[in-house]
């Protein structure tokens, strides 16, 4: 290898994203494999004695049971809450079905699909009533799509940095192939009414959870999704059949939906008034604010985890916006000073979780790791100042600023405002 | 448009309405009337989707207690579960409080609401006058309406909340 190939692209060691895939495997050797590595060589235990027997459905290894959902529900009411995605310990775009993120308002309903309805009436020429096994006669598609809570990453407009891992911080976002029928369908052969210009999506859980949604947005790519990740959509995730609503709030993705009623007006329930609403510093809040905007964070490293010496390593992370795909990522080593342009590691997809990365010689010492995506409607992720500056502090929802994790000396990673 | 191009549209036009009705398997049934009553709950601004029935605040106050009080403390302040009065902070104060009195731009919303929703331990067991009555009780102990105003269909769309005009439609402003 050339001497020149290793040279830094930005300041603090960040080195040419394409540097990974030309050297390939000498390259991270040197990286990941560490001497002692060679003392397995004799025939272990797992050599020398038959293992388990066939499963019916498989789970994850013991060794992995770290890698879990962070739950949070309310004191006196457990079944309300909210559990994240351990981002930080996954890799890929894919969210492992049962790590996906939940926001329950009271509790997962435990719904029988041979008696589940879906109900789609208001202004429709007929009111129809659906059957679950019907529905799934329907010709059905595929996408694969994030879904972010409004609220995610919420601790971010604290005064203070929290300190946590960057799943249990932004990870009420978690992102699936989903599979159902296009909403657009079911809506033709009910037969649409010229005055319809927003839909009530109710769901069948003991909250009965409600909110309006633009028809247009339905119209466009809504899904009635059946199966997330090739199975049926989890109980957690609204089995049988949840509202896909791609790009846009997670609470808009009706789980449980037992009903789509075409009006020409919203409702104004609590979910979007009292809720998912931002409080501006002048006192007015924004309303409708669906699209989650362009956000991206490194998962490796990041808080909690250890860079055990210096050396070459590989930044990664993910990026995703609901307006539509990832154009670029950028990677900072020194706080925002210079930037280096990372790798978008295939497929890049529109309102999907994009893998990005890159590599990063670390000599050991400080420094603060930040990334920033832009989107192909040329939306940056704007600095947590700018966002702050833009829409003040005290709105809660649509947090979507850069992360920053300073490395220290040691190589013990935190979460900063830098 | 011309003739030809006319006839073109008025071709594909059909054509398309043929695909649509040819690969749409058209498996839903017509819903019937009683089940339409499930669309009952949703209760508009306007008041569409109010039920018979009314209430008070006096009347609310022992719902209140009596269901609604373990997790949303007395007199709506200080309970596990959200703060619904007691706001001490206007939505400009550092922190502000956003609570029914302070926020909510609408009254039907915490009909709807409740009735949907709430008791959280016991959804859906509340008559239609324990409904208004203990929504009659959030609006008294906001400082919305007085001790003995009775809420109804007719009465609860007519109450103008304090923060009635504080939502800016961000949606419809992008279009
Ligand atoms: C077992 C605990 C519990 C009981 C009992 C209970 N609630 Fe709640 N309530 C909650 C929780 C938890 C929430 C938050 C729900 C959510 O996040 O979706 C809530 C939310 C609310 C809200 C919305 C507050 C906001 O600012 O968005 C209202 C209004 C409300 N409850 C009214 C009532 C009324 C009225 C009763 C009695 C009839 C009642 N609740 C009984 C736990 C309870």
């Amino acid at each position: 290898m050339h001497d020149d190939e290793f040279k830094p692209i930005a300041e603090g060691g960040l080195l040419d994203r394409r540097l990974f895939l030309k050297k390939g495997l000498t390259f991270t050797s040197i990286a990941w494999l560490a001497p002692s590595a060679m003392a397995e060589a004799v025939r272990s235990d797992a050599m020398s004695t038959p293992g388990r027997a066939l499963s019916n459905y498989g789970n994850p290894s013991n060794h992995e049971n770290k890698v879990i959902r962070w739950t949070m529900g309310n004191a006196a009411a457990p079944v309300n809450g909210v559990s994240w995605t351990p981002l930080h310990a996954l890799e890929g775009m894919i969210t492992p079905n049962g790590l996906h993120f939940e926001r329950h308002h009271n509790g997962v309903p435990d719904i029988d699909p041979d008696s589940h309805r879906l109900l789609i009436h208001g202004l429709v020429n007929r009111a129809l009533v659906f059957k679950i096994e019907d529905l799934l006669r329907y010709p059905m598609t595929s996408r694969y799509c994030f879904i972010e809570c409004g609220g995610n990453s919420n601790a971010g407009w604290h005064a203070e940095p929290m300190q946590t891992e960057a799943g249990y911080f932004h990870g009420m976002a978690s992102c699936s192939e989903w599979t159902g029928v296009p909403v657009k369908m079911l809506f033709d052969e009910a037969g649409i009414k010229g005055r319809a210009k927003w839909v009530i999506a109710e769901g069948a859980d003991a909250s009965m959870m409600s909110i309006s949604l633009p028809l247009e947005k339905l119209l466009d790519d809504c899904l009635l999704a059946f199966y997330q990740n090739g199975e049926r959509i989890r109980p957690e995730n609204g089995y049988p059949v949840r509202l896909l609503v791609p790009g846009w709030e997670g609470v808009l993705n009706v789980k449980w939906l037992r009903r789509l009623r075409l009006t020409n007006r919203p409702v104004m329930a609590r979910n979007e008034t009292a809720k998912y609403t931002e409080l501006l510093p002048n006192g007015k809040a924004e309303q409708f604010s669906f699209v989650m905007g362009v956000k991206s964070l490194i998962t490796r490293p990041s808080y909690g985890q250890q860079l055990n010496k210096p050396g070459l390593y590989q930044i990664t992370g993910l990026a995703w916006s609901g307006h539509g795909k990832i154009v670029k990522v950028e990677v900072s080593a020194d706080g925002g000073k210079s930037w280096a342009e990372a790798q978008l590691q295939e497929p890049v997809l529109s309102r999907c979780f994009t893998r990005f990365r890159i590599p990063w010689q670390w000599e050991g010492k400080k420094a603060v790791l930040k990334s920033r995506a832009i989107d192909e409607q040329g939306n940056q992720q704007p600095e947590r100042h700018e966002l702050i500056q833009a829409k003040g502090q005290q709105g809660y929802f649509h947090y979507h600023a850069i992360v920053s994790w300073a490395i220290a000396d040691d190589g013990s990673v935190s979460h900063v405002y830098a | 448009m011309s003739m030809r191009k006319t006839l073109l549209f008025f071709f594909s036009v059909c054509w398309s309405v043929a695909v649509i009705a040819e690969s749409s398997p058209d498996l839903g049934e017509i819903a019937t009337v009683d089940f339409l009553e499930q669309g009952r709950y949703d209760v508009f601004p306007d008041g569409e989707g109010l039920p018979q029935g009314s209430g008070n605040a006096t009347q609310g106050e022992a719902v209140y207690n009596q269901h609604c009080q373990t997790c949303h403390g007395l007199k709506g302040e200080g309970g596990s579960a959200e703060e619904l009065a007691g706001a001490m902070h206007g939505l400009t104060d550092n922190p502000p409080d956003k609570t029914i009195g302070t926020y909510w731009p609408y009254a039907t919303t915490l009909f709807d609401f409740i009735r949907r929703s709430m008791p959280l331990s016991a959804p859906g067991s509340l008559t239609d006058d324990q409904l208004y009555a203990v929504t009659a009780y959030l609006l008294y102990i906001n400082h919305i309406i007085k001790n003995e105003d009775e809420i109804s269909a007719k009465t609860l769309p007519r109450i103008t909340m304090p923060n009635h005009e504080g939502f800016i439609n961000v949606f419809d402003g992008q279009e």
